[in-house]
């Protein structure tokens, strides 16, 4: 096995078993922080297809920006292990299971009939992720919908303005 | 390929790490010493004198009482998390010095070695991302503590550090106009020939420098830990090696950040007024290398002094001119200072 190789599966374990670990900790604060973990693999991941610039604005959004609003929400109520409710209705426990395993297996099915998997990946080779040519593409061939998105956002931001306003 | 790595490069960069982070230790060490000796500057007294001749040791004593102290953890914390806490503080502030260059090249044993950890594509996000992280330390450590005031602390250095975040990024935006790279490197070779980016940025880097000092969470931004308000803010229940690790990671944050800065706005390992070709045909290329580590060293401690200057000039600000300041009058300057920068790329296109 070549270290790419090493490093891959490495990583992928780690998302996988992080991102199990997200829904399986009792605790919302270990929740949080192995999200944090799971998306420093996912950073991982795509400094191995060396998208460097995806990678970081993926740990400075996600894991530093966005978390943190998680954790302050999950500090500031003092949820924690006492205070979770226990899932009493066991109907919804086993409706739950049945629905997930069903996305499951579309998705498999989706994914394994698809032309994803006949296409290789550019490992170490590929250089659309560097930043300078990501900058390039996204102001020629996508600028409508690159445009569109900042739009969004910022309609986003004020509406997060406007809600959180007082009366006055 | 990407991960084509030779065992001489793997053991080059590993003593470039292992002696980038042992300075940044013993000058943080130093820094608390120095802190005190300006301090006392300032007030007229003599400082530490005690320990050794001049007090030189002092930081070593600090070091031992601090290692002898008994480890306390709160009875109803999170023991896993209340350690996390400090080691994360600790592990973020060493991590940003990968991609400070230092120096230009050496060549020894017939190796060229680039006085820098990483010259990696994405440079100075790469210090935005791992600053970012740094939050966590606080936060994880204040929450496991299991403090009323620790919690305070810790949310109000979290919300503090994120909202000078902002300010900060959009000044940066406006530096990364002007030098078209994110790398430290380049940016320092393209000051190196021409103006310092200082002169070109002046408002950008005052807003920065301001930015910097909320993200150390030095005063007159010392919110976090208002002893007054808060006891001892987000590390109040923390005791031994443990506190000293938070208190410790403050001065490595204001070491590297004072490094960031000169690499930024002054001219890196820039010598100012010397022509570096002739310099090196006099004294040959390694030891340019070394006068060009001292010039950044010179001008990183320049701006550690100036930081505990501040410190013990201006008195700490409310919580709410903090955040007013933040995001009232440093977000619109920085933006306006990105507006203005823009137009005039443009203009002289």
């Amino acid at each position: 096995m070549s270290v790419t190789e090493i490093l891959f599966w490495f990583l992928s374990l780690l998302a996988l078993g992080s991102a199990i670990m997200v829904v399986a900790s009792k605790s919302p604060v270990h929740s949080i922080l192995f999200l944090i973990i799971t998306f420093f693999a996912i950073s991982g991941h795509y400094i191995l297809l060396n998208a460097q610039f995806l990678a970081i604005v993926n740990i400075i959004v996600y894991a530093g920006a966005i978390m943190v609003l998680f954790l302050f929400v999950v500090m500031l109520m003092n949820l924690n292990a006492e205070s979770e409710p226990l899932q009493k209705n066991k109907y919804l426990l086993y409706g739950g299971t049945i629905a997930g395993a069903s996305l499951l297996l579309v998705l498999v099915a989706a994914l394994k009939q698809s032309s994803v998997t006949g296409q290789m990946v550019e490992t170490n080779s590929g250089s659309v992720g560097l930043i300078e040519n990501l900058g390039k593409l996204l102001f020629t061939d996508y600028v409508f919908p690159f445009e569109i998105s900042s739009v969004l956002f910022l309609s986003a931001m004020i509406g997060a303005v406007v809600i959180s306003k007082k009366e006055a | 390929m990407l991960l084509s790595i030779d065992l001489a490069l793997i053991v080059e960069k590993l003593v470039l790490i292992v002696v980038v982070v042992m300075s940044s230790l013993v000058i943080a060490m130093y820094a608390t010493f120095a802190e005190r000796k300006v301090a006392a500057i300032m007030q007229d007294r003599i400082g530490p004198n005690r320990a050794g001749p001049g007090g030189i040791f002092q930081p070593l004593a600090d070091g031992l009482k601090l290692f002898f102290k008994e480890e306390i953890i709160p009875n109803f914390s999170s023991k896993f998390l209340f350690i996390l806490g400090p080691s994360l503080a600790m592990l973020t502030a060493m991590m940003t010095s990968a991609v400070i260059p230092w120096g230009d090249t050496v060549t020894l044993f017939g190796r060229e070695i680039h006085l820098q950890i990483a010259d990696i594509n994405i440079g100075i996000l790469y210090v935005f991302g791992v600053v970012s992280m740094g939050v966590y330390g606080i936060m994880i450590g204040s929450w496991a503590s299991n403090n009323k005031f620790s919690l305070m602390g810790g949310l109000r250095a979290a919300s503090q550090i994120i909202s000078y975040e902002l300010a900060m990024g959009i000044a940066l935006i406006a530096l990364l106009m002007v030098t078209g790279t994110l790398s430290l490197k380049a940016m320092v070779v393209g000051q190196m020939d021409g103006y310092w980016n200082v002169v070109k940025q002046p408002l950008g880097f005052l807003i920065f420098l301001i930015c910097v000092f909320a993200e150390c969470n030095r005063t007159p931004f010392d919110l976090p830990e208002a002893e007054n308000e808060l006891i001892g803010g987000y590390h109040t229940e923390y005791s031994s090696m443990k506190l000293g690790f938070y208190l410790f990671a403050e001065y490595i944050n204001m070491f590297i950040s004072s490094a960031v800065m000169v690499s930024l706005f002054f001219g890196g390992y820039d010598i100012p007024f010397i022509n570096d070709g002739h310099m090196v045909e006099k004294i040959g290329q390694n030891w340019m290398a070394v006068a060009h580590v001292f010039m950044f060293l010179f001008k990183a401690f320049f701006f550690v002094f100036f930081f505990m200057w501040v410190r013990w000039t201006i008195p700490r600000f409310r919580y709410d001119q903090l955040m007013n300041l933040g995001w009232k009058v440093l977000i619109p300057l920085a933006l306006f200072n990105m507006l203005v920068t823009g137009a005039v790329i443009l203009a002289l296109q």
